[in-house]
């Protein structure tokens, strides 16, 4: 869950609490401890109790603490606004440049334009649609499995706070902040059906998997009401801080389904399918990375402790996974190579999406290790064994990536790292609380469930109306060229 | 006159051009090319895939040349160029009837 509340809250209450205390030595000690709810209490009840102590001066005093309370909630209204501006720029780098470098590289030559022009297309696609009805469906009404349409058009969306979600900072942020979530993850699954997909079918495709698969799966794990939800009454609350399952697991899974349906790419297995520029994959698989702190950290909605510790947790549970890749495949081939180091780094940022907020650093470098070794051997045995032609790894990173980071994280997860139960009560399994894995195991089902039929059911539709896949011609002359009528590579001009 | 064609390895191409220039060539032309002999080319892994590249670059010196200077040139390259491994490439010679020069029309070795 995206923080919510708590620390942030808390911080707030402090806050108040030091000035009551100052201005008022009669006023009864302010416990630290004290809930969010009695934090609002106090800020309102705070003038009554003057007015019995010091009647004389109570309207200046009043003023005044009013006005100060006012200063507090600005000042930690700009502090947590300024990162999560930030923190919405670095997530839309993960998709453009990020992915589209990461995956451009990956390709054929003959295709790099194709798979980045998917990504960049998505930028523009899905931030139209949520601006239209995506929002309202993911963050409107209360509903079990998807909101409403109260914010429809983003109606109601403007500075001030949805204290459902992110008290502190103008909806209007909160609101450009998730869209940079639903502009990545349909982008994810264009890895499984590179360099064969139509664009026009890409088109279609991902229009309506982002209202039936992502809308839902994003309400249902965050959204108010949601089945899912952890903090804010869902019957099976599922810890997915920054996306494991909404995110990871829906395109991870769809990816797999895309690849099942459209067949192999001509020519593979048999053909040789080198990646046609290790560079560009490298520069994308940095940017990356460095967006995934704002994916991460961001998911805390504030600039508090919360973001610190996920940030934290996000850089060691990459940095792990880069490790635990390259040992594996300097073990398995003799050598480790660029492309697995920064496959892993990629694992292990998946991996650690849902855990990101609940775990400390040590969890995280457990976390990265396990699902650095993981994702290579789903990438290079299992890829093999079952002959599924997943392009660019999309399902074997993110989906098996994703699953392994949104199980662990209810063993890992600590009320430490984040109280998300209430205090003290425990939040995973080695806090105490092992019944968080069958928690995280239904999270894990339904994301897997929803993408699975989603995906076919869409799939079919889509092949009736525009087609999926390009003609066996166009395939062998590159997309760029048939899908887009320009080149990649004109060095020669 | 006799034309000289050399594949040899990339690595070697900028001591083989300065041996030759020290001896007096003139001119000749370069191609970048693929292919391969009896080398068998070398594996590369691309998250687990294996790919056999067999067809390696290379680079192929085309020049045509007096008589008298052949067997200086073979000799320079086949010391210049050599490394002692399977893939340092070949030399081929063949004879050349005619060479006219575009600009002013001289014929024979006198063009070259």
């Amino acid at each position: 869950m995206k923080c919510r509340g708590s620390s942030c809250r808390f911080r707030l209450s402090l806050g108040i609490g030091t000035i009551l205390l100052a201005a008022l030595p009669v006023a009864p000690p302010l416990a630290a401890e004290q809930t969010p709810s009695s934090a609002a209490a106090v800020s309102s009840s705070a003038p009554v109790l003057l007015a019995a102590a010091l009647p004389e001066q109570t309207s200046v005093t009043n003023d005044k603490l009013m006005q100060l309370d006012k200063d507090v909630k600005a000042a930690q209204s700009s502090a947590d606004n300024a990162w999560m501006l930030v923190s919405a720029a670095l997530v839309l780098m993960m998709t453009g440049p990020g992915l589209a470098l990461f995956y451009g590289g990956l390709v054929r030559r003959k295709n790099t334009l194709a798979i980045m022009m998917q990504s960049f297309a998505l930028m523009a696609l899905i931030t139209v649609m949520w601006a239209l009805v995506g929002y309202s469906l993911c963050f409107g009404g209360s509903g079990p499995v998807i909101g409403g349409f109260e914010h429809a058009f983003l109606r109601g969306v403007g500075a001030d706070p949805n204290p459902d979600y992110a008290g502190t900072i103008p909806q209007m942020t909160f609101m450009v902040y998730q869209l940079m979530f639903a502009v990545i993850t349909p982008a994810l699954i264009t890895g499984a059906t590179a360099e064969r997909m139509k664009f026009s079918g890409t088109v279609l495709f991902m229009v309506l998997w982002f209202l039936v698969v992502y809308a839902p799966l994003a309400h249902m794990v965050w959204g108010k009401g949601g089945l899912l939800n952890a903090a804010l009454g869902g019957k099976f609350p599922t810890l997915d801080f920054a996306g494991g399952t909404v995110v990871h697991i829906s395109s991870g899974v769809s990816a797999l389904v895309c690849a099942l349906y459209m067949g192999k790419r001509s020519g593979y297995p048999k053909q040789p399918m080198p990646p046609h520029s290790l560079v560009l994959s490298f520069i994308g698989a940095c940017l990356l990375w460095v967006g995934w702190f704002g994916f991460n950290a961001g998911s805390a909605l504030a600039a508090g402790s919360l973001a610190s510790s996920a940030f934290v947790a996000t850089h060691f549970g990459a940095a792990a996974a880069a490790l635990s890749w390259s040992a594996a495949e300097w073990i398995k081939n003799g050598r480790a190579s660029a492309l697995g180091a920064i496959s892993g780094a990629v694992a292990g940022l998946v991996a650690i999406t849902p855990a990101a907020g609940f775990v400390g650093p040590m969890p995280a470098l457990v976390i990265g290790a396990i699902a650095g070794v993981v994702c290579f051997a789903m990438v290079t045995k299992v890829k093999a064994a079952f002959g599924y032609d997943d392009a660019l790894d999309a399902f074997g990173v993110h989906g098996a990536g994703g699953t392994i980071g949104a199980l662990l994280t209810g063993v890992f997860a600590q009320q430490v790292i984040n109280p998300i139960f209430g205090v003290g009560k425990p939040v995973g399994g080695l806090d105490g609380h092992w019944g968080q894995v069958g928690n995280q195991l239904v999270g894990v089902v339904i994301a897997w469930a929803f993408a699975l039929v989603g995906t076919m059911v869409l799939l079919k539709i889509v092949d009736l109306v525009t087609g999926i896949r390009v003609p066996e011609e166009h395939e062998q002359e590159g997309l760029d060229i048939t899908q887009h009528g320009e080149e990649a590579y004109n060095l020669e001009t | 006159m006799m034309k000289l064609e050399a594949v040899i390895q990339p690595s070697r191409f900028e001591s083989v051009k300065d041996a030759l220039r020290e001896i007096g060539v003139e001119g000749m032309t370069v191609t970048e090319v693929r292919g391969h002999g009896r080398q068998k080319g070398h594996t590369e892994v691309y998250r687990g895939r294996e790919y056999t590249v067999d067809l390696l670059p290379k680079i192929k010196l085309e020049m045509v040349l007096p008589d008298n200077l052949v067997n200086r040139v073979v000799d320079t390259i086949l010391k210049s160029a050599k490394t002692g491994k399977i893939g340092d490439g070949k030399i081929f010679l063949s004879r050349v009837d005619e060479a006219i020069r575009i600009r002013n029309e001289e014929r024979g070795e006198n063009a070259l």
